[in-house]
């Protein structure tokens, strides 16, 4: 930070007022395509694709309810014989003049999603604090051709890496598993995690370890109680990225699931084909999506820098 | 590999003596050894997951394998992979098209993303959450961004071409449909997505700029453009290289996107790189060939990785 400023250097309010305006307009429009999602999720679908785009349409969980269900379409007279829906969402599918045939995978998806960014979430940071100590701290020989080399692995293109992935996941049976996707998208965090809690572990000052060592702590203990409780924040920060990054990913869950470990990612595309142009039920997934994110990010915007850096600019 | 100097001596010495003093505890381990042990999962992972499959992938690269057909034998055919990926006028249409799609947005992200932040750096109230809103497209996944856009570009419903006609554009674009638009199309949804990370590094790089640089250009009474052109925009170069080097390594190997958008089409106008290898790979099933791909892919990007991190390292130090 530098130092309050003042007079000639602080811009005049005429300046900073035009700052505003430019950047509140471009947030505004940059805003539009969430919101105009957010709000296609509670669309019908005659609505989301209603010529020229309506701003304002009649709110409707159909979107959300599809997003949950399989339907499958049946005659007038045969509905009409149905007895009464039994719960509201069932109402909703009888409205499209259709019943419920059974729940979709989108539940299963964003579960997979879930166990397999935690799960490896966890075993990058675990892995990724105890390097980053050790490069921290110890005389490490090779050092910095190591940190270099461990973060170049992250510049690979993840279709290149998916290759040899993809055979090697074979012989061993780990092709469309979650330890698989887990163990991939650990190591592809693992460089993230490394840089950065090296980062964090750097500010830590030695003295704290130094002083808990000459009070008889061994290192490992001046480790777990002394340093770890001073790195939880950066820890967290470091989870968040990881988590972030995992849920994110793209390429290898297309290219190395197909059913039981597929996540999200390349799940909600396929849910347009699933009942023709379903933009609500894709809306509804993606919102569903997207909320997790949008809240760490918010979580995250004083560390964010320092994230997409490597940890590189700290401020 | 090249040796990239991160901890300062001094810190070294300290840890001399740190390991000396638990060393002579004499519980538990030595240093040295909690140290291995410490790096040796990270290590093991990596060359697991790294090295050896890289190793296989330059195997791979000097043969005819195809995945599809494990059991079929298979022929050392030396360099003759590289020397097709190279001759292939389709491979250097791909790279064309992954040169416009880098050079456009990165262009237009730097620009936006620098007029952005000076404009940001002016404080005005509000301005840290607006930035923190500016922020959140880039966190979103982008192949989830890729299909949500689709909708936004169909061209009647969609509301990219009403907005194009609110100001007075046409508006019957089929921004995906047609071989002229539709490289233009991912190169705006990717500036829409990562305007944002280049204006917070550039963002960064103007708070580095300590005052007394303008304290004593206003003694000299230089007019603005003259403090623009001879204090912010030198200060602030390392971090432009920075977001330069950063975006083009992330937008060379871009695939997520582009695949939900375009998926390469329409016929093979948006094809880059990264699309094109997935194709070799993973539906024509030519591994060998696609490995040869992917080997080339990686040299350039690693030769710009060694130049990124050269120059984190130069910006860490300032």
């Amino acid at each position: 930070m530098r130092a309050a400023v003042h007079s000639p250097l602080e811009p005049t309010a005429r300046a900073k007022w035009f700052a505003g305006v430019v950047v509140i307009g471009y947030a505004l429009i940059t805003l539009i395509p969430l919101v105009w999602i957010f709000m296609t999720g509670f669309r019908t679908p005659s609505d989301a694709i209603a010529y020229p785009p309506k701003l304002i349409a009649q709110p409707s969980l159909v979107g959300y309810v599809n997003l949950f269900t399989t339907r499958s379409r049946v005659g007038a007279e045969e509905l009409a014989a149905l007895p009464p829906p039994a719960t509201w969402y069932e109402g909703v599918v009888r409205e499209q003049q259709m019943i419920l045939a059974g729940p979709s995978r989108f539940a299963d998806r964003y579960a997979n999603s879930l166990a397999i960014g935690f799960g490896s979430t966890l075993l990058s940071v675990v892995l990724g604090t105890l390097a980053a100590y050790a490069f921290s701290r110890f005389r490490v020989p090779g050092k910095d051709d190591l940190l270099f080399f461990i973060l170049s692995t992250r510049m690979m293109p993840p279709v290149a890496v998916a290759i040899p992935i993809y055979l090697m996941y074979r012989h061993l049976g780990l092709n469309d598993t979650h330890l698989g996707l887990i163990l991939l998208y650990t190591v592809v965090n693992l460089s993230l995690a490394v840089w950065l809690l090296k980062g964090f572990m750097d500010e830590i000052p030695r003295e704290y370890e130094e002083a808990a060592m000459v009070d008889g702590y061994t290192r490992w203990q001046a480790f777990v109680k002394v340093v770890l409780p001073q790195a939880s924040t950066g820890i967290a920060t470091t989870a968040i990225f990881c988590l972030i990054f995992a849920w994110n990913e793209y390429a290898f869950a297309l290219l190395l699931t197909s059913g039981t470990a597929q996540t999200s990612p390349p799940f909600i595309p396929t849910i347009i084909g699933e009942g023709g142009l379903d933009w609500p039920a894709m809306a509804a997934g993606t919102t569903l999506f997207l909320l997790p994110v949008l809240f760490f990010t918010v979580l995250l915007r004083k560390h964010l820098l320092r994230g997409i850096t490597f940890g590189a600019i700290r401020k | 590999m090249a040796a990239v100097p991160v901890v300062p001596g001094v810190r070294e010495a300290g840890g001399a003596i740190l390991s000396r003093a638990a060393r002579s505890g004499g519980q538990g381990l030595s240093d040295r050894a909690l140290a291995w042990c410490f790096v040796g999962p990270t290590l093991v992972l990596l060359l697991a997951f790294n090295i050896f499959p890289l190793l296989w992938t330059v195997f791979l690269s000097f043969t005819n394998y195809r995945a599809n057909r494990p059991n079929a034998e298979l022929a050392w055919l030396g360099i003759s992979n590289y020397r097709r990926v190279l001759g292939d006028e389709a491979m250097w249409e791909h790279m064309r098209a992954t040169a416009h799609f880098l050079c456009w947005s990165i262009a237009l992200q730097l620009l936006l993303g620098f007029a952005l932040a000076l404009m940001l750096n002016r404080r005005f109230r509000t301005h840290s959450f607006w930035s923190t809103a500016i922020l959140l497209p880039m966190m979103l996944a982008p192949a989830v961004v890729g299909t949500f856009w689709k909708y936004f570009f169909e061209p009647q419903y969609g509301i990219f071409n009403r907005f194009v006609e609110l100001f007075g554009g046409p508006g019957n674009l089929t921004m995906l449909g047609d071989t002229t638009l539709s490289p233009w199309a991912i190169v705006l949804v990717d500036t829409w997505m990562w305007t944002p990370y280049v204006m917070l590094l550039l963002l960064a790089g103007l708070r580095s700029i300590p005052a007394y640089l303008y304290e004593a250009a206003e003694i000299d009474r230089a007019s603005e453009w003259t403090k623009f052109w001879r204090i912010t925009l030198p200060m602030v170069m390392p971090f432009i290289i920075l977001a330069l080097l950063f975006r083009t390594i992330e937008n060379f190997k871009m695939f997520d996107l582009v695949d939900q958008l375009t998926n390469g089409g329409p016929g093979s106008v948006t094809e880059l790189a990264s699309i094109a290898l997935k194709r070799e790979a993973f539906e024509k099933w030519r591994t060998g060939y696609a490995s040869a791909f992917a080997i080339i892919l990686f040299v350039a990007i690693y030769g710009l990785s060694l130049i990124t991190v050269r120059f984190l390292d130069r910006v860490k130090q300032r």
